[in-house]
């Protein structure tokens, strides 16, 4: 996929939660093609400690309004600055990057999990699948319910079950505790959260033998695949996540021991 | 429009801007952003005689007007790169260049013969200055004996341009180019990272693998500048400059520092592009300071 450095112009930053902004961005030409599971490597202005651009995932691509939506965790510096920017600002990102998640094919029984911010890229992935008539199961979790976040415009392409840790919201525990699991059969499950989450997935997905493929988030530089710094190790070494990820099946992954 | 074309060596540049190697992979990966054809060259991700690893991650931390790295040379190896990697870059219209590396003279010579018979390789860039590996790299580029060994034996079993990378972690870096320059370096490039660190005072760890790593980026450029200043007046053999150049008026300096060429490194992960709007904006500046060539300002400062 042809990746480009865009000049994009900033629609809102809607405060959704008192850690998680919501970024809506335009351009004036069609936004290009872009995959549910990409990234995109944004330059963070008027940060003086933010040397390096930030890599966030695609959060939704509204083509209707030709927006691009960006959720961001204001964790640090650079995110935090990105958490002020107003309507109208220009918000310069290199996309569409990444390899993103394995297209659903019709029939299949697509289980999304997500956790924290990781969220995020699987409401792309879940309106790609309906509008392709494949309806998409969520499985999200979060500390409480507060937490849970765009439950709404996930409610709008599948169904959506909850976990939280406190019970406020959904089934108490965690997202791999969740009845849903026990209940019905899945032949696939896509995941992105905190890699203690994703770690506790993958070994319930090879336990049940279901096909599982994970999205990583390694400290990035380039978000190219030329610094070679954000390596993770698998069945074929050293591989980047930018560039080979983020998205990787388990199977190529040393998460087994 | 003046002309932008220099010489290193023998080897004909039509304007004096590379990239960095270890920032541009093999070039390939930013075609989408700007014609490879547009600059000097590219020196392409250091390669080794056999496969590496690298280091653990991680292996980036930021810092101020900069970042450390300890990637630690992972590449498959100078046999991978001659039947993978070299057909898919070789007809690209510029100067392709293989940086190399390895853990003793016989290996930085074995792989730097292998690639002098790749026809479209018209030089290669000997790595004597990673400071990220334990065996070879650095050990070899911070004393003069060290240095000369290396050039030594690869000057022996390599042929066309052979350009020396020097560390900037040393004493008197004009020490080690005269021996680099009297053992048949066609030419130096400076200055390969500083060696740096960062800590995590929460976790009270380093931020990287290895503990140390190096550094890059505008906060290195003022080192960089007055080393190649430096080097330039020392050595009668082109120097290529490089350390945090992310403009125009940054490669400027170099040049009048006495750089015959730049190389462009981290820059290029903030804009893929930058490497051709450098190009573009030493043209204008030339053109607008009445200069018939960009030999006009090179070495200008005494």
């Amino acid at each position: 996929m042809k990746k480009y450095v865009l000049d994009l112009t900033v629609v809102s930053v809607e405060r959704i939660h008192a850690r998680y902004v919501l970024i809506r961005l335009t351009d004036t030409k069609p936004l290009p093609d872009m995959l549910p599971g990409q990234f995109v490597e944004v330059r963070v202005d008027g940060s003086p400690s933010t040397f390096l651009r930030r890599p966030i995932s695609i959060n939704y691509v509204d083509r209707a309004k030709n927006q691009l939506w960006l959720l961001v965790a204001t964790v640090g510096e650079g995110t935090k600055t990105l958490a002020t920017l107003q309507p109208g600002a220009v918000l310069n990102c290199v996309l569409p990057l990444g390899n993103g998640f394995t297209p659903a094919v019709s029939g299949q029984r697509v289980l999304l999990i997500g956790g924290g911010v990781g969220v995020a890229p699987l409401l792309y992935m879940g309106a790609q699948m309906r509008e392709q008539c494949i309806e998409p199961t969520f499985l999200l979790g979060a500390r409480t319910q507060e937490d849970l976040l765009m439950l709404d415009e996930f409610k709008k392409y599948g169904r959506v079950f909850v976990t939280t840790e406190d019970g406020s919201a959904g089934e108490k525990g965690f997202v791999t505790n969740h009845s849903i699991l026990q209940q019905e059969q899945f032949d696939r499950i896509s995941t992105c959260g905190p890699t203690p989450m994703m770690k506790a997935v993958a070994r319930l997905a090879r336990e049940k033998g279901i096909d599982c493929e994970v999205s990583l988030e390694n400290l990035m530089a380039c978000g190219l695949g030329a610094c070679l710094c954000c390596v993770e190790k698998t069945i074929e070494g050293n591989l980047c996540v930018c560039k080979e990820g983020p998205v990787f099946n388990i199977n190529r992954l040393l998460w087994q021991s | 429009m003046a002309k932008l074309n220099v010489k290193i060596g023998a080897l004909q540049l039509k304007n004096p801007v590379m990239t960095a190697s270890g920032t541009f992979g093999y070039g390939l990966e930013f075609a989408d952003f700007m014609p490879l054809d547009g600059i000097g060259g590219i020196i392409v991700k250091g390669t080794t005689l056999n496969p590496r690893e690298g280091n653990d991650y991680p292996r980036m931390a930021e810092t101020a007007q900069g970042m450390l790295n300890c990637v630690g040379l992972q590449n498959k190896g100078v046999d991978y790169f001659c039947t993978h990697i070299y057909p898919q870059i070789k007809d690209i219209d510029t100067n392709m260049i293989v940086n190399v590396s390895g853990s003793s003279p016989e290996d930085y010579a074995e792989c730097a013969a292998r690639i002098d018979a790749l026809e479209q390789i018209p030089a290669v860039e000997l790595n004597i200055s990673c400071p990220n590996v334990k065996d070879g790299g650095m050990a070899f580029g911070v004393t003069c004996a060290g240095a000369a060994s290396v050039v030594k034996a690869v000057r022996q079993r390599y042929h066309k341009t052979l350009i020396v990378k020097l560390s900037p972690n040393v004493t008197d870096i004009t020490e080690i180019a005269r021996a680099v320059e009297a053992e048949g370096a066609d030419a130096v490039s400076l200055i390969n990272t500083l060696m740096g660190m960062a800590i995590d005072i929460e976790k009270r760890k380093p931020l990287l693998s290895i503990r140390t790593g190096g550094l890059s980026g505008p906060a290195v450029k003022p080192v960089a500048l007055r080393m190649v200043w430096q080097v330039a007046k020392a050595v009668g053999i082109p120097v290529v400059g490089l350390g945090g150049i992310s403009c125009a008026k940054d490669a400027i300096e170099f040049l009048m520092a006495g750089a015959t060429a730049i190389e462009i490194g981290t820059a290029n992960f903030l804009d893929p592009a930058i490497s051709i709007k450098v190009r573009d904006g030493i043209e204008a500046w030339l053109d607008s300071h009445g200069c018939q060539s960009v030999e006009d300002i090179i070495g200008v400062i005494d």
